[in-house]
Protein backbone atom coordinates (compact mmCIF):
# COMPACT_ATOMS: atom_id res chain seq x y z
CA UNK A 1 0.00 0.00 0.00
CA UNK A 2 2.65 2.54 -0.85
CA UNK A 3 0.28 4.63 -2.92
CA UNK A 4 0.44 6.42 -6.22
CA UNK A 5 2.59 9.28 -7.40
CA UNK A 6 0.45 12.36 -7.77
CA UNK A 7 2.69 13.96 -10.35
CA UNK A 8 2.63 10.94 -12.64
CA UNK A 9 -1.16 10.71 -12.61
CA UNK A 10 -3.19 11.49 -15.68
CA UNK A 11 -6.89 11.84 -16.21
CA UNK A 12 -8.03 8.54 -17.64
CA UNK A 13 -5.62 6.40 -15.63
CA UNK A 14 -7.27 3.19 -14.54
CA UNK A 15 -7.17 1.76 -11.04
CA UNK A 16 -6.38 -1.92 -10.73
CA UNK A 17 -9.51 -4.04 -10.57
CA UNK A 18 -10.59 -5.43 -7.23
CA UNK A 19 -12.89 -8.45 -7.10
CA UNK A 20 -14.91 -8.82 -3.91
CA UNK A 21 -16.54 -12.23 -3.37
CA UNK A 22 -19.98 -11.38 -1.99
CA UNK A 23 -20.61 -14.00 0.65
CA UNK A 24 -23.29 -14.16 3.33
CA UNK A 25 -20.35 -13.93 5.73
CA UNK A 26 -19.27 -10.60 4.26
CA UNK A 27 -22.83 -9.22 4.10
CA UNK A 28 -23.64 -10.14 7.69
CA UNK A 29 -20.17 -9.31 9.01
CA UNK A 30 -20.14 -5.88 7.40
CA UNK A 31 -23.73 -5.13 8.51
CA UNK A 32 -22.80 -5.91 12.10
CA UNK A 33 -19.49 -4.03 11.90
CA UNK A 34 -21.58 -1.03 10.83
CA UNK A 35 -24.17 -1.78 13.55
CA UNK A 36 -26.93 -2.14 10.97
CA UNK A 37 -29.37 -4.77 12.26
CA UNK A 38 -32.05 -4.39 9.61
CA UNK A 39 -33.23 -7.91 8.94
CA UNK A 40 -32.71 -7.70 5.16
CA UNK A 41 -28.97 -7.84 5.86
CA UNK A 42 -28.94 -11.04 7.93
CA UNK A 43 -32.31 -12.83 7.79
CA UNK A 44 -33.16 -14.49 4.49
CA UNK A 45 -36.79 -15.23 5.39
CA UNK A 46 -37.25 -11.68 6.61
CA UNK A 47 -35.72 -10.34 3.42
CA UNK A 48 -38.02 -12.54 1.36
CA UNK A 49 -41.09 -11.35 3.25
CA UNK A 50 -40.13 -7.86 2.05
CA UNK A 51 -39.88 -8.96 -1.55
CA UNK A 52 -36.14 -9.61 -1.82
CA UNK A 53 -34.92 -13.03 -2.97
CA UNK A 54 -32.13 -13.10 -0.40
CA UNK A 55 -30.26 -10.98 2.10
CA UNK A 56 -28.26 -8.19 0.49
CA UNK A 57 -25.34 -5.94 1.36
CA UNK A 58 -26.09 -2.74 3.28
CA UNK A 59 -25.10 0.64 1.93
CA UNK A 60 -22.66 1.32 4.77
CA UNK A 61 -20.71 -1.74 3.70
CA UNK A 62 -20.73 -0.63 0.08
CA UNK A 63 -19.53 2.78 1.22
CA UNK A 64 -16.75 1.22 3.26
CA UNK A 65 -15.67 -0.98 0.36
CA UNK A 66 -15.59 1.98 -2.03
CA UNK A 67 -13.46 3.91 0.47
CA UNK A 68 -11.16 0.92 0.84
CA UNK A 69 -10.83 0.56 -2.93
CA UNK A 70 -9.80 4.21 -3.21
CA UNK A 71 -7.27 4.12 -0.37
CA UNK A 72 -5.88 0.70 -1.33
CA UNK A 73 -4.89 2.55 -4.48
CA UNK A 74 -4.01 5.92 -2.97
CA UNK A 75 -2.00 4.54 -0.06
CA UNK A 76 -1.94 5.37 3.66
CA UNK A 77 -1.10 9.01 3.06
CA UNK A 78 -4.15 9.57 0.86
CA UNK A 79 -7.01 11.41 2.57
CA UNK A 80 -10.61 10.79 1.65
CA UNK A 81 -12.53 14.02 1.12
CA UNK A 82 -15.75 12.77 -0.42
CA UNK A 83 -17.44 9.52 -1.21
CA UNK A 84 -20.67 9.82 -3.20
CA UNK A 85 -22.32 6.57 -4.20
CA UNK A 86 -25.48 5.44 -5.87
CA UNK A 87 -26.73 1.90 -5.45
CA UNK A 88 -28.16 -0.20 -8.25
CA UNK A 89 -28.32 -3.99 -8.47
CA UNK A 90 -28.19 -5.56 -5.00
CA UNK A 91 -25.21 -7.58 -3.82
CA UNK A 92 -26.67 -10.99 -3.00
CA UNK A 93 -24.65 -13.87 -1.52
CA UNK A 94 -22.80 -15.96 -4.07
CA UNK A 95 -22.09 -13.11 -6.45
CA UNK A 96 -18.82 -11.33 -7.10
CA UNK A 97 -18.52 -7.57 -7.26
CA UNK A 98 -15.66 -6.21 -9.31
CA UNK A 99 -14.52 -2.65 -8.73
CA UNK A 100 -13.09 -0.59 -11.53
CA UNK A 101 -12.00 2.98 -11.22
CA UNK A 102 -10.71 5.79 -13.35
CA UNK A 103 -9.04 9.09 -12.57
CA UNK A 104 -11.39 11.85 -13.73
CA UNK A 105 -9.62 14.93 -12.33
CA UNK A 106 -6.16 15.77 -11.01
CA UNK A 107 -5.17 19.03 -9.35
CA UNK A 108 -1.44 18.92 -8.77
CA UNK A 109 -1.50 22.15 -6.78
CA UNK A 110 -3.87 20.94 -4.10
CA UNK A 111 -3.25 17.23 -4.55
CA UNK A 112 -6.95 16.65 -5.03
CA UNK A 113 -7.81 13.73 -7.26
CA UNK A 114 -11.26 12.59 -8.30
CA UNK A 115 -12.04 9.01 -9.19
CA UNK A 116 -15.03 7.50 -10.85
CA UNK A 117 -15.69 4.15 -9.23
CA UNK A 118 -17.99 1.39 -10.36
CA UNK A 119 -18.69 -1.94 -8.71
CA UNK A 120 -20.33 -4.47 -10.94
CA UNK A 121 -21.89 -7.82 -10.13
CA UNK A 122 -23.66 -10.40 -12.30
CA UNK A 123 -26.84 -8.31 -12.32
CA UNK A 124 -25.20 -5.07 -13.39
CA UNK A 125 -23.81 -2.12 -11.46
CA UNK A 126 -24.19 -2.53 -7.74
CA UNK A 127 -22.60 0.85 -7.13
CA UNK A 128 -21.53 3.81 -9.19
CA UNK A 129 -20.02 6.89 -7.72
CA UNK A 130 -17.16 9.22 -7.26
CA UNK A 131 -14.44 9.59 -4.67
CA UNK A 132 -12.33 12.64 -4.03
CA UNK A 133 -9.09 12.23 -2.20
CA UNK A 134 -6.05 14.32 -1.49
CA UNK A 135 -2.75 12.68 -2.32
CA UNK A 136 0.62 13.66 -0.92
CA UNK A 137 3.15 15.36 -3.13
CA UNK A 138 1.19 18.51 -4.04
CA UNK A 139 3.33 21.21 -5.60
CA UNK A 140 1.78 23.97 -3.51
CA UNK B 1 -54.87 3.90 2.98
CA UNK B 2 -54.27 2.80 -0.57
CA UNK B 3 -50.71 2.27 -1.74
CA UNK B 4 -51.56 3.74 -5.08
CA UNK B 5 -52.88 6.94 -3.53
CA UNK B 6 -50.76 9.50 -5.34
CA UNK B 7 -51.64 12.59 -3.34
CA UNK B 8 -50.21 11.93 0.09
CA UNK B 9 -49.05 15.22 1.57
CA UNK B 10 -45.73 14.69 3.32
CA UNK B 11 -44.61 18.32 3.39
CA UNK B 12 -45.00 18.48 7.18
CA UNK B 13 -41.97 16.18 7.44
CA UNK B 14 -39.69 18.42 5.39
CA UNK B 15 -36.90 20.54 6.85
CA UNK B 16 -36.46 20.90 10.57
CA UNK B 17 -33.33 20.63 12.65
CA UNK B 18 -33.26 17.59 14.88
CA UNK B 19 -30.53 16.42 17.14
CA UNK B 20 -28.21 15.88 18.71
CA UNK B 21 -28.10 12.16 17.99
CA UNK B 22 -25.20 10.88 20.03
CA UNK B 23 -23.01 7.78 19.87
CA UNK B 24 -22.96 4.83 22.25
CA UNK B 25 -19.19 4.72 22.31
CA UNK B 26 -16.32 7.06 21.64
CA UNK B 27 -14.30 6.33 18.51
CA UNK B 28 -12.38 3.25 19.54
CA UNK B 29 -9.92 0.69 18.30
CA UNK B 30 -12.05 -2.47 18.61
CA UNK B 31 -14.92 -1.11 16.52
CA UNK B 32 -12.46 0.24 13.97
CA UNK B 33 -10.74 -3.12 13.81
CA UNK B 34 -14.02 -5.00 13.34
CA UNK B 35 -14.99 -2.64 10.56
CA UNK B 36 -11.64 -2.93 8.78
CA UNK B 37 -11.72 -6.69 9.17
CA UNK B 38 -15.17 -6.92 7.59
CA UNK B 39 -14.25 -4.56 4.74
CA UNK B 40 -10.87 -6.18 4.17
CA UNK B 41 -9.29 -2.75 4.67
CA UNK B 42 -5.60 -3.07 5.57
CA UNK B 43 -4.81 0.63 5.63
CA UNK B 44 -2.33 0.92 8.54
CA UNK B 45 -3.52 4.39 9.62
CA UNK B 46 -6.58 2.65 11.10
CA UNK B 47 -4.57 0.32 13.36
CA UNK B 48 -0.97 1.47 13.69
CA UNK B 49 -0.20 4.69 15.56
CA UNK B 50 3.22 5.04 13.94
CA UNK B 51 1.77 4.70 10.43
CA UNK B 52 -0.98 7.17 11.32
CA UNK B 53 1.60 9.68 12.59
CA UNK B 54 3.59 9.23 9.43
CA UNK B 55 0.43 10.14 7.53
CA UNK B 56 0.04 13.31 9.58
CA UNK B 57 -2.35 12.26 12.35
CA UNK B 58 -1.80 12.22 16.12
CA UNK B 59 -2.57 8.51 16.32
CA UNK B 60 -4.87 6.00 14.67
CA UNK B 61 -8.00 7.35 13.01
CA UNK B 62 -11.31 5.79 12.07
CA UNK B 63 -12.09 5.14 8.42
CA UNK B 64 -14.12 8.20 7.47
CA UNK B 65 -16.58 5.97 5.62
CA UNK B 66 -17.42 4.39 8.99
CA UNK B 67 -19.18 7.62 9.93
CA UNK B 68 -22.70 6.31 10.50
CA UNK B 69 -21.57 3.25 12.43
CA UNK B 70 -20.75 5.44 15.45
CA UNK B 71 -24.28 6.70 15.86
CA UNK B 72 -26.29 3.64 14.84
CA UNK B 73 -28.87 2.51 17.35
CA UNK B 74 -27.73 -1.11 17.31
CA UNK B 75 -29.57 -4.28 18.08
CA UNK B 76 -31.91 -2.79 20.68
CA UNK B 77 -32.86 0.04 18.36
CA UNK B 78 -32.24 2.50 21.14
CA UNK B 79 -30.61 5.86 20.80
CA UNK B 80 -27.72 6.64 23.09
CA UNK B 81 -28.30 8.91 26.09
CA UNK B 82 -28.49 12.60 25.32
CA UNK B 83 -30.13 12.01 21.94
CA UNK B 84 -33.12 13.94 20.71
CA UNK B 85 -36.14 11.75 21.45
CA UNK B 86 -37.67 12.56 18.09
CA UNK B 87 -37.03 10.25 15.15
CA UNK B 88 -34.96 12.08 12.54
CA UNK B 89 -36.49 9.90 9.83
CA UNK B 90 -40.04 10.12 11.19
CA UNK B 91 -41.40 10.28 7.67
CA UNK B 92 -40.33 6.67 7.15
CA UNK B 93 -42.43 5.52 10.08
CA UNK B 94 -45.35 7.51 8.72
CA UNK B 95 -44.93 5.85 5.34
CA UNK B 96 -44.60 2.45 6.96
CA UNK B 97 -47.96 2.98 8.64
CA UNK B 98 -49.42 3.81 5.24
CA UNK B 99 -48.34 0.40 3.92
CA UNK B 100 -44.94 1.21 2.42
CA UNK B 101 -43.17 -1.52 4.37
CA UNK B 102 -39.87 -1.93 2.56
CA UNK B 103 -36.90 0.38 2.44
CA UNK B 104 -33.67 0.48 0.48
CA UNK B 105 -30.87 2.99 0.62
CA UNK B 106 -30.14 4.37 -2.83
CA UNK B 107 -27.64 7.21 -2.43
CA UNK B 108 -25.08 8.22 0.10
CA UNK B 109 -22.91 11.28 -0.35
CA UNK B 110 -20.41 11.89 2.40
CA UNK B 111 -18.02 14.78 2.69
CA UNK B 112 -15.26 14.47 5.26
CA UNK B 113 -13.93 17.57 6.98
CA UNK B 114 -11.67 15.80 9.50
CA UNK B 115 -10.89 12.19 10.28
CA UNK B 116 -12.34 11.06 13.62
CA UNK B 117 -9.59 10.05 16.00
CA UNK B 118 -9.53 7.66 18.93
CA UNK B 119 -11.59 9.01 21.81
CA UNK B 120 -13.70 11.42 19.75
CA UNK B 121 -17.37 11.47 20.69
CA UNK B 122 -19.46 11.99 17.61
CA UNK B 123 -23.00 13.24 17.30
CA UNK B 124 -25.08 14.46 14.41
CA UNK B 125 -27.93 16.78 13.62
CA UNK B 126 -30.46 15.99 10.94
CA UNK B 127 -32.81 17.66 8.53
CA UNK B 128 -35.06 16.17 5.86
CA UNK B 129 -33.91 17.84 2.70
CA UNK B 130 -36.38 16.43 0.21
CA UNK B 131 -39.26 14.00 -0.24
CA UNK B 132 -40.16 12.97 -3.77
CA UNK B 133 -43.55 12.56 -5.36
CA UNK B 134 -44.74 8.98 -5.30
CA UNK B 135 -42.60 7.02 -7.76
CA UNK B 136 -42.93 3.64 -9.37
CA UNK B 137 -39.63 1.79 -9.76
CA UNK B 138 -38.63 -1.79 -10.51
CA UNK B 139 -38.88 -2.49 -6.77
CA UNK B 140 -42.28 -1.05 -6.08
CA UNK B 141 -44.23 2.14 -5.48
CA UNK B 142 -42.98 4.62 -2.93
CA UNK B 143 -41.06 7.74 -2.06
CA UNK B 144 -37.44 8.90 -2.16
CA UNK B 145 -36.52 10.67 1.06
CA UNK B 146 -33.23 12.55 1.51
CA UNK B 147 -31.81 13.25 4.93
CA UNK B 148 -28.94 15.70 5.40
CA UNK B 149 -26.91 14.94 8.51
CA UNK B 150 -24.02 16.94 9.89
CA UNK B 151 -21.63 15.12 12.19
CA UNK B 152 -19.71 16.88 14.94
CA UNK B 153 -17.13 15.86 17.52
CA UNK B 154 -17.08 16.65 21.26
CA UNK B 155 -15.61 20.08 20.49
CA UNK B 156 -18.57 20.80 18.21
CA UNK B 157 -16.27 20.84 15.20
CA UNK B 158 -17.97 19.58 12.06
CA UNK B 159 -16.49 16.23 11.11
CA UNK B 160 -18.57 15.32 8.06
CA UNK B 161 -21.79 15.88 6.22
CA UNK B 162 -23.91 13.17 4.71
CA UNK B 163 -26.81 13.15 2.31
CA UNK B 164 -28.57 9.83 2.67
CA UNK B 165 -31.40 8.95 0.30
CA UNK B 166 -33.70 6.01 0.79
CA UNK B 167 -36.61 4.59 -1.18
CA UNK B 168 -39.48 3.68 1.12
CA UNK B 169 -41.86 1.54 -0.83
CA UNK B 170 -44.55 -1.08 -1.14
CA UNK B 171 -43.06 -3.97 -3.14
CA UNK B 172 -44.80 -4.99 -6.34
CA UNK B 173 -47.03 -8.00 -5.99
CA UNK B 174 -45.33 -11.04 -7.47
CA UNK B 175 -48.10 -13.30 -8.69
CA UNK B 176 -45.64 -15.98 -9.81
CA UNK B 177 -43.94 -16.37 -6.45
CA UNK B 178 -45.35 -19.00 -4.14
CA UNK B 179 -45.84 -17.60 -0.64
CA UNK B 180 -44.96 -20.89 1.04
CA UNK B 181 -42.22 -23.45 0.75
CA UNK B 182 -38.63 -22.66 0.04
CA UNK B 183 -39.50 -20.66 -3.04
CA UNK B 184 -39.82 -17.06 -1.97
CA UNK B 185 -39.18 -14.29 -4.41
CA UNK B 186 -36.95 -15.57 -7.18
CA UNK B 187 -33.45 -14.33 -7.64
CA UNK B 188 -33.03 -12.34 -10.83
CA UNK B 189 -30.96 -14.11 -13.45
CA UNK B 190 -27.46 -12.86 -14.14
CA UNK B 191 -27.37 -10.49 -17.08
CA UNK B 192 -25.41 -12.09 -19.88
CA UNK B 193 -24.40 -11.10 -23.37
CA UNK B 194 -26.67 -11.88 -26.27
CA UNK B 195 -25.55 -14.94 -28.18
CA UNK B 196 -25.02 -14.59 -31.91
CA UNK B 197 -27.64 -15.97 -34.26
CA UNK B 198 -26.33 -19.02 -36.06
CA UNK B 199 -28.10 -19.77 -39.29
CA UNK B 200 -27.15 -21.40 -42.60
CA UNK B 201 -25.38 -18.22 -43.71
CA UNK B 202 -23.47 -17.49 -40.50
CA UNK B 203 -22.83 -20.90 -38.88
CA UNK B 204 -19.44 -21.28 -40.59
CA UNK B 205 -18.29 -18.00 -39.07
CA UNK B 206 -19.26 -18.88 -35.48
CA UNK B 207 -17.98 -22.42 -35.83
CA UNK B 208 -14.69 -20.80 -36.82
CA UNK B 209 -14.75 -18.69 -33.65
CA UNK B 210 -15.45 -21.86 -31.65
CA UNK B 211 -12.41 -23.44 -33.31
CA UNK B 212 -10.23 -20.39 -32.66
CA UNK B 213 -10.10 -19.07 -36.19
CA UNK B 214 -11.55 -16.11 -38.02
CA UNK B 215 -13.22 -17.12 -41.27
CA UNK B 216 -14.00 -15.00 -44.30
CA UNK B 217 -16.65 -16.07 -46.77
CA UNK B 218 -15.38 -16.53 -50.35
CA UNK B 219 -17.41 -16.66 -53.56
CA UNK B 220 -16.66 -19.82 -55.49
CA UNK B 221 -17.72 -18.11 -58.70
CA UNK B 222 -15.39 -15.08 -58.71
CA UNK B 223 -13.26 -15.68 -55.56
CA UNK B 224 -14.36 -12.35 -54.04
CA UNK B 225 -14.19 -12.27 -50.24
CA UNK B 226 -17.15 -10.85 -48.36
CA UNK B 227 -18.21 -9.99 -44.83
CA UNK B 228 -20.73 -10.00 -43.21
CA UNK B 229 -21.89 -13.38 -44.46
CA UNK B 230 -24.61 -13.39 -47.09
CA UNK B 231 -26.15 -16.07 -49.30
CA UNK B 232 -25.20 -14.50 -52.64
CA UNK B 233 -22.09 -12.82 -54.03
CA UNK B 234 -22.68 -9.09 -54.53
CA UNK B 235 -20.21 -9.16 -57.46
CA UNK B 236 -21.34 -12.12 -59.55
CA UNK B 237 -24.54 -13.25 -57.78
CA UNK B 238 -23.22 -16.75 -57.37
CA UNK B 239 -24.83 -18.74 -54.57
CA UNK B 240 -21.77 -20.98 -54.23
CA UNK B 241 -19.32 -20.14 -51.51
CA UNK B 242 -16.72 -21.49 -49.16
CA UNK B 243 -14.42 -19.71 -46.74
CA UNK B 244 -10.80 -18.95 -46.01
CA UNK B 245 -9.05 -18.49 -42.70
CA UNK B 246 -7.99 -14.92 -42.01
CA UNK B 247 -4.41 -14.25 -40.91
CA UNK B 248 -5.71 -12.17 -38.01
CA UNK B 249 -3.72 -9.11 -38.96
CA UNK B 250 -5.43 -5.87 -39.81
CA UNK B 251 -5.66 -2.17 -39.18
CA UNK B 252 -8.17 -0.06 -37.34
CA UNK B 253 -10.44 1.37 -40.03
CA UNK B 254 -12.80 3.20 -37.68
CA UNK B 255 -14.09 3.02 -34.11
CA UNK B 256 -16.68 4.28 -31.68
CA UNK B 257 -16.47 4.47 -27.91
CA UNK B 258 -19.69 3.42 -26.22
CA UNK B 259 -20.23 5.42 -23.03
CA UNK B 260 -23.96 5.41 -22.51
CA UNK B 261 -26.25 3.70 -21.87
CA UNK B 262 -24.21 1.15 -19.98
CA UNK B 263 -25.57 -2.32 -20.66
CA UNK B 264 -24.64 -4.59 -17.74
CA UNK B 265 -22.69 -7.40 -19.44
CA UNK B 266 -20.24 -5.03 -21.10
CA UNK B 267 -17.39 -3.02 -19.63
CA UNK B 268 -17.26 0.70 -20.21
CA UNK B 269 -16.01 2.70 -21.93
CA UNK B 270 -16.59 0.06 -24.58
CA UNK B 271 -14.27 0.40 -27.57
CA UNK B 272 -15.95 -0.91 -30.70
CA UNK B 273 -13.70 -1.25 -33.70
CA UNK B 274 -14.23 -1.60 -37.40
CA UNK B 275 -11.16 -3.57 -38.43
CA UNK B 276 -9.92 -3.86 -41.97
CA UNK B 277 -8.31 -7.26 -42.32
CA UNK B 278 -5.25 -7.63 -44.51
CA UNK B 279 -7.40 -9.83 -46.77
CA UNK B 280 -9.50 -6.72 -47.46
CA UNK B 281 -12.81 -7.35 -45.68
CA UNK B 282 -13.88 -5.38 -42.62
CA UNK B 283 -15.60 -6.54 -39.48
CA UNK B 284 -16.90 -5.10 -36.24
CA UNK B 285 -15.29 -6.28 -33.04
CA UNK B 286 -13.98 -5.09 -29.70
CA UNK B 287 -10.64 -3.38 -29.29
CA UNK B 288 -8.34 -4.02 -26.33
CA UNK B 289 -4.84 -3.12 -25.25
CA UNK B 290 -5.27 0.61 -25.72
CA UNK B 291 -6.74 3.46 -23.71
CA UNK B 292 -9.58 5.26 -25.42
CA UNK B 293 -7.58 8.47 -25.62
CA UNK B 294 -4.77 6.75 -27.48
CA UNK B 295 -6.87 5.07 -30.16
CA UNK B 296 -5.92 6.19 -33.67
CA UNK B 297 -7.33 5.12 -37.00
CA UNK B 298 -4.79 3.08 -38.91
CA UNK B 299 -3.31 1.40 -35.84
CA UNK B 300 -2.16 -2.17 -36.56
CA UNK B 301 -4.27 -4.72 -34.72
CA UNK B 302 -4.04 -8.44 -34.12
CA UNK B 303 -6.84 -10.95 -33.72
CA UNK B 304 -7.24 -12.80 -30.45
CA UNK B 305 -9.95 -14.83 -28.77
CA UNK B 306 -11.26 -14.33 -25.31
CA UNK B 307 -13.75 -16.11 -23.10
CA UNK B 308 -16.09 -13.20 -22.37
CA UNK B 309 -18.35 -15.33 -20.21
CA UNK B 310 -17.89 -18.89 -19.02
CA UNK B 311 -18.28 -21.08 -22.10
CA UNK B 312 -18.70 -18.15 -24.50
CA UNK B 313 -15.71 -17.24 -26.61
CA UNK B 314 -15.50 -14.27 -28.95
CA UNK B 315 -12.95 -12.79 -31.27
CA UNK B 316 -11.51 -9.36 -30.56
CA UNK B 317 -8.56 -7.28 -31.64
CA UNK B 318 -5.57 -6.08 -29.71
CA UNK B 319 -3.60 -3.01 -30.66
CA UNK B 320 -0.04 -4.03 -31.48
CA UNK B 321 2.57 -2.31 -29.40
CA UNK B 322 -0.06 -1.39 -26.81
CA UNK B 323 -0.35 -2.63 -23.22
Amino acid sequence: MSGVNLNALRVGDQLPELAIPVTARLIVGAAIASRDYQNVHHDKAGAQALGSPDIFMNILATNGLVGRYATDWGGPRARLNKVAIKLGAPNYPGDTMTFRGEVTAVDETSGRVTLEVKGKNSLGYHVTGSVELTLPGARA
Amino acid sequence: MSKVEAHIDLSAYLGGDRGPYTSWDPVNRPMIRHWCEAMGDDNPIYRDDAAAREAGFDGIVAPPTMLQAWTMRGIREQRPPGSDARDPFEVLTALENMGYKAVVAVNCEQEYLRYPGEGDRLYYRSTIESISEQKRTALGVGFFVTELSTYFNQRDEAVATMRFRVFKFAPHERPGAAPSGEGGPSRPAAVTRMRPVRNRDTAFFWEGVDAGELRIQRCQGCQTLRHPPAPACPECQSLDWDHIRASGRGVLYSFVTMHYPEIPPFDYPNLIALVELEEGTRLVSNLVGVSRRDVRIGMPVQLEFSEVEPGFRLHRFRVLGGD
